[in-house]
């Protein structure tokens, strides 16, 4: 079996003197889903940003694609192969929806996505290519954000709560384009408070409680009890 | 006739404080940084046009091929190795740290080239005009304005049709989400400085020809810039040019009503659009 496309050992992170993840360990094999599921404030985005290199780590290491990427920039870490869409989406409000695409190919990676197969994924997006991003709707917005992640052609892409805040068919719509995607070779994580939706389209999940991995195995195997338990520490 | 002579005069004077107004324009526009040291900076490459002059006997406008990416290495290097070191939540740090190089920077030139006024010679093209309906234009300041509008539309082009221009909009709408799309937010900013200053190698050249300059004359030509800035709307280009012609206008009618109104008549006109549009007349970015 190949090395794990992600590997993270030790993983510790900080809000100045606030602890928010306490020794992380976890992998991502290649070609593999992974849902990290967990209550607000578990950790789950601070483990997303610590990975991406948004945030310095505060001790342990992170080794993406078999390079020790613990003290990259995230500009170094997305030129690596490795994208994300973030939370809230976080399109750039000044850029067209074809702009903000552009920016996501910006890294110059080679592979099988660009304008045309982002387009056919989300034909909206072509009908909306010149306007003003803050313009889309919440589910346009986040078809933009997938889609400018996937101009990257990463080997391994961050999705960051992508349902929150969309209507529950715009939802379905966006989990059912995700085998379209993951399907193209790369690996993903999927964070997730809807546990249902992030089950259904992973193959292992990991449960974060206050910063630290109170569950982990394979996503069709986990009883509703063990998730209850590790989510809300109830025993 | 003199009164429309006077508002043609400050038209094309508009053009030169447009010049001035862009470098400002556009690294605020990028990286939120008020550059204090940008006047004194229009006179170094006021300078530096000087000695590329009299040392290769270049016409000055020539000159340009060497001092426009002379400043803009410059620029890039003072941004990768100072400013970048300031940018971050707080606005004082860039406003001490530019305002400490503009005193280094005048003081430099004083050492280097003394406090006697210096001028760039340009020729028959100090003195050229034309005639047009009554009306008379220097070539100079025609040439300058024209300038103006196509460096104008130069930085429009790059912002708005080019990789480049892109990569400085995300960064200057959300750094952290930038850097995620593989942007090196401290090169993009030393990009931008880098056209910044190359802008302000045109102006300072311009300047040198137009009128003498000594090292101490950078505060005024900072003072224009930022009031043809404000007055046309923070970040927006064409707003500035907007700002550099309305200043100039009100500089030259202030002048026509009595020689001594000139520069009151341009800071007068300055704080009643502050007082009426704080944002300006065109902002793009608001608050």
């Amino acid at each position: 079996m190949s090395d794990p496309i992600l590997k993270v050992h030790g993983l510790e992170a900080f809000y100045d003197d606030f602890q928010a993840l306490y020794g992380i360990d976890m992998h991502v094999d290649r070609g593999e889903v992974l849902a990290i599921i967990g209550a607000n404030g578990a950790g789950k985005t601070t483990l997303m940003r610590s990975i991406s290199g948004l945030m310095q780590n505060g001790a342990g290491q992170v080794h993406f694609g078999g390079q020790d990427i613990s003290a990259r920039r995230a500009d170094e870490v997305a030129l690596r192969g490795l994208a994300m869409v973030p939370e809230g989406r976080q399109l750039f409000p000044s850029l067209s929806v074809w702009e903000n695409l552009m920016i996501g190919a910006q890294v110059g990676r080679k592979g099988p996505w660009n304008l045309d197969t982002v387009c056919e994924l989300f034909p909206i997006l072509k009908e909306r290519a010149d306007q003003a991003s803050t313009s889309l709707s919440g589910g346009q917005q986040q078809m933009v954000a997938i889609g400018r992640a996937l101009m990257a052609n990463p080997d391994l892409i961050l999705f960051d709560e992508i349902s929150l805040g969309l209507a529950p068919i715009i939802i379905r719509d966006i989990y059912a384009a995700l085998p379209s995607i993951i399907g193209e070779g790369m690996s993903a994580i999927i964070v997730e408070q809807d546990i249902g939706q992030a089950l259904a389209v992973s193959g292992r999940v990991y449960c974060l409680q206050e910063g630290r991995v109170s569950l982990e195995g394979s996503s069709d195997r986990v009883s509703r009890e063990e998730i209850s338990r590790a989510y809300f520490g109830i025993e | 006739m003199d009164w429309l002579n006077a508002i043609l005069q400050g038209t094309l004077l508009g053009g030169l404080y447009a010049l001035f107004a862009a470098g400002l324009s556009l690294i605020f526009g990028v990286m939120r940084l008020v550059n204090i040291a940008h006047g004194d900076l229009i006179v170094l490459a006021a300078y530096l046009g000087l000695t590329v002059t009299v040392g290769t006997g270049l016409h000055p406008l020539l000159a340009l091929i060497l001092v426009v990416p002379a400043m803009g290495l410059i620029g890039y290097g003072l941004q990768r190795g100072l400013l970048n070191q300031t940018i971050g939540q707080d606005i004082l740090p860039p406003l001490l740290v530019t305002f400490g190089l503009s005193v280094i920077l005048q003081n430099t030139l004083l050492e280097a080239y003394t406090a006697d006024p210096q001028k760039l010679d340009a020729g028959a093209l100090e003195t050229a005009s034309v005639s047009l309906g009554g009306l008379t234009m220097g070539i100079l300041p025609l040439l300058t304005f024209l300038i103006a509008i196509g460096v104008i539309w130069g930085l429009q082009w790059i912002f708005y049709r080019t990789a480049l221009g892109r990569a400085f909009r995300a960064v200057s709408d959300n750094q952290e989400i930038a850097q995620l799309m593989g942007l090196n937010r401290r090169h993009i900013f030393g990009l931008a400085m880098a056209l910044a200053l190359a802008v302000t190698a045109v102006a300072g050249i311009l300047l040198g020809i137009r009128t003498s300059f000594d090292p101490s004359v950078g505060g005024a030509r900072l003072i224009f810039g930022f009031e043809a800035v404000i007055i046309g709307g923070l970040g927006n280009l064409w707003g500035t040019l907007a700002g550099g012609v309305i200043l100039g206008v009100a500089q030259t009618v202030g002048a026509k009503i009595d020689p001594g109104w000139q520069l009151l008549a341009g800071h007068l006109a300055f704080l009643v659009i502050l007082a009426v549009r704080p944002n300006g007349l065109f902002p793009r970015i608001s608050g």
